[in-house]
């Protein structure tokens, strides 16, 4: 029962910050129709830009957390102003492969300037403590990961909701056609999308860095994960990704907790995609996807 | 396009790949060049077009599944993977030769790409995408842990991958003579062999019905359902010919390297390859034979000229940035490629290729 409650409570952090992860790659697919691989890249480079900011330049927690979200948003901007609006109109394939270049060109850059070794953020810069209940420690880091995991989705939902740029960003997802005559700026929705996609990283690459003590050069592939739950989930739903993100975080805690000694050290990272595969074989469009139909 | 003056008169004309004198001769030539090749270049270089023939051969299938029928395949680097294993444990346990060995990886390979291909019945774009993205992960998992999975039956069921501790395969050999392929020179021609089997393939399977029906589906796939193809027969079969394709390419090269970990076999190279596609130019036959050329030698040539060129001029980097930068800018140059490629020729190298060839032939005249 203690191992139950103790996988239960990393299971659940883990999972909310694959719910933030895949929020961007739904949000970027609903905007553009472009399914962004490069997500898992911008969480690891956002993960690193903390790092410098943190371990490097010495900031302190309160300005390096500001400044890593400024500078992913910017590199959101870069990535749709450089490759992605050049693109535009071109067959889908085009800029999704581009999104496959882009994670090479991060890997590259990750390779050069800080290498393939492990960085361990800053001291003091996120909760390395452990809260004891009987037999279960609960980390604080899994507690803030929830916490403001959770807080970031309600602010995404609150902005898609009641804001006008929220309700610019919905009637894009319709239509592009429409939108564009009704008098919204698709490009600048293409835009914004893409910078809420790179805070999406920041945010992501702070945290799961966080719950696995540092920054790693393939953190990308770990991130990447993430892509399991937006399809569990369904590309157009975001209770559906909260849900999904629960499901893939718990089967990966359960399956490297219970599972592991059977089959083999590896089984938490490949539980995600054999969810993933079922999922896809029942309900191709995710349990809480929109089904198309389609005509000639 | 035909050259003006040269008509079709007869049906087998019509059908030829190589048509005018002019073509035979550069066909004849080409063939020659491949030839001597080997002979006349330094051994690094020789390995150098061993690995691109293995490129070429893994890149026509998957030009075949994502190109041709339109099924984008980013886990393909597995099932060269999937290839390599079936060739090595037919060897190796089953005591096969290898050029028994060759096609049934292949036939393994196939296999195994059709049954992750089965999702692709309800599933398009990037639905089946993340359907290969999960089938890498799976595949992969496998190759890792199949041993330890097995272990409790050890004396029925042979060690097949040998995990993360790998597995020892010998360079292949003629059977009934002492003839091994040994040397890298040896190995060359085997690799051009095949290879040159496996595009005449390529060109032909593209030509047929089968071909049709693949360009149909990656069209509109509701459409060709409409015309009386049966989509999902021939999206599996697109995954058992692609799939294929990457076996042998897995089988050929695991013995080359004599030596076979699940860490040969990254996330990246499969999307190495899919930048081989874009760059070439997909639905081309000539495609991954550009693709594969132009982005290895890339790889080979330009990556430690930019390592020597940063060791030269920045040396005001510390040391460890130098050492990282070649590895680096191989993942930069690819990116900028493929990149490039498809912001300015986003049909690629065999386009333009092709466009060169219509106005030498028209030369005289603009059209």
């Amino acid at each position: 029962m203690d191992t139950f409650l103790q996988l239960t409570s990393s299971g659940i952090a883990v999972g909310i910050l694959y719910a933030v992860i895949a929020l961007g790659f739904v949000i970027i697919y609903k905007a553009t129709r472009v399914f962004n691989f490069a997500q898992g890249s911008f969480v690891l480079l956002g993960g690193f830009v903390f790092y410098s900011m943190g371990a490097q330049l010495g900031l302190p927690v309160y300005l390096a957390f500001p400044a890593t979200f400024v500078a992913m948003m910017a590199v959101g901007w870069l990535t749709e102003r450089l490759t992605m609006r050049p693109l535009i109109g071109q067959p889908i394939l085009a800029p999704v492969m581009v999104t496959l270049a882009i994670i090479a060109l991060i890997q590259g850059i990750v390779l050069l300037l800080w290498g393939s070794d492990m960085f361990p953020f800053a001291k003091g810069s996120l909760p390395t403590g452990i809260w004891r209940m009987g037999q279960v420690a609960i980390e604080q880091v899994d507690v803030l990961t929830l916490a403001v995991g959770l807080l970031f989705i309600a602010i995404l939902s609150a902005f898609f909701k009641y804001t006008r740029p929220g309700l610019a960003m919905r009637v894009t997802a319709e239509d592009h056609t429409v939108a564009q005559n009704l008098g919204i700026p698709v490009k600048q929705v293409f835009s914004r999308s893409w910078m809420i996609a790179g805070l999406v990283g920041a945010i992501g690459g702070v945290f799961l860095g966080g719950i696995l003590g540092g920054m790693v050069y393939n953190l990308d592939t770990i991130a990447l994960k993430a892509v399991a739950v937006v399809l569990v989930g369904g590309l157009e739903s975001i209770t559906g990704v909260i849900v999904a993100g629960l499901i893939i975080g718990l089967a990966e805690a359960f399956a490297g907790g219970y599972l592991s000694t059977y089959l083999g050290g590896g089984i938490q990272d490949v539980a995600p995609f054999v969810i993933l595969m079922v999922i896809l074989l029942i309900k191709p469009y995710g349990l809480f996807g929109l089904v198309r139909i389609e005509r000639l | 396009m035909r050259p003006s003056g040269v008509f079709n008169a007869t049906y087998n004309q019509d059908m030829a790949i190589v048509r005018t004198k002019t073509q035979w001769g550069m066909f004849i030539g080409a063939m020659v060049a491949l030839a001597v090749f080997p002979l006349v270049v330094s051994d690094t270089y020789v390995s150098w077009g061993i690995w691109i023939a293995y490129y070429i051969i893994a890149v026509l299938g998957l030009n075949i599944l994502f190109g041709y029928a339109g099924q984008i395949s980013i886990g393909h680097i597995a099932f060269v993977g999937v290839g390599a294993y079936v060739s090595a444990n037919l060897v190796n346990h089953l005591g096969f030769n290898f050029f028994l060995a060759l096609p049934l990886a292949g036939l393994g390979a196939a296999l195994v790409g059709t049954v992750f291909g089965l999702p692709s019945l309800r599933l398009k774009g990037f639905y089946l995408a993340m359907a290969t993205f999960a089938a890498y992960f799976i595949i992969i998992y496998f190759f890792n842990n199949i041993d330890d999975m097995t272990s409790a039956w050890r004396a029925w069921f042979p060690q097949l991958t040998g995990g993360m501790m790998g597995t020892f395969i010998d360079r292949p050999s003629i059977p009934f003579t002492n003839f091994v392929f040994d040397t890298d020179v040896k190995y060359f021609y085997l690799m051009a062999a095949v290879t040159a089997i496996m595009v005449f393939f390529a060109k032909n399977i593209v030509r047929t019905r089968v071909g049709r029906a693949f360009v149909a589906i990656r069209d509109n796939d509701i459409a060709a359902e409409v015309m009386g193809i049966s989509v999902y027969r021939y999206k599996l079969l697109a995954f058992a010919i692609g799939n294929f394709y990457a076996g042998i390419a897995g089988a050929l090269i695991g013995h080359y390297i004599g030596f076979l970990t699940p860490e040969h076999y990254q996330f990246f190279e499969g999307i190495w390859m899919l930048g081989m596609v874009v760059v070439g130019g997909m639905g081309y036959t000539m495609g991954p034979i550009f693709g594969a050329t132009v982005l290895q030698l890339l790889k080979f040539w330009a990556v430690p000229a930019v390592a020597s060129l940063a060791g030269a001029y920045l040396t005001f980097l510390p040391d460890q940035t130098l050492g990282r930068v070649g590895a680096a800018s191989a993942w930069m140059f690819f990116a900028l490629v493929v990149i490039l490629m498809l912001i300015f020729e986003p049909r690629g190298i065999a386009h333009r290729w092709e466009l060169f060839k219509a106005s030498y032939r028209l030369h005289p005249f603009s059209y």
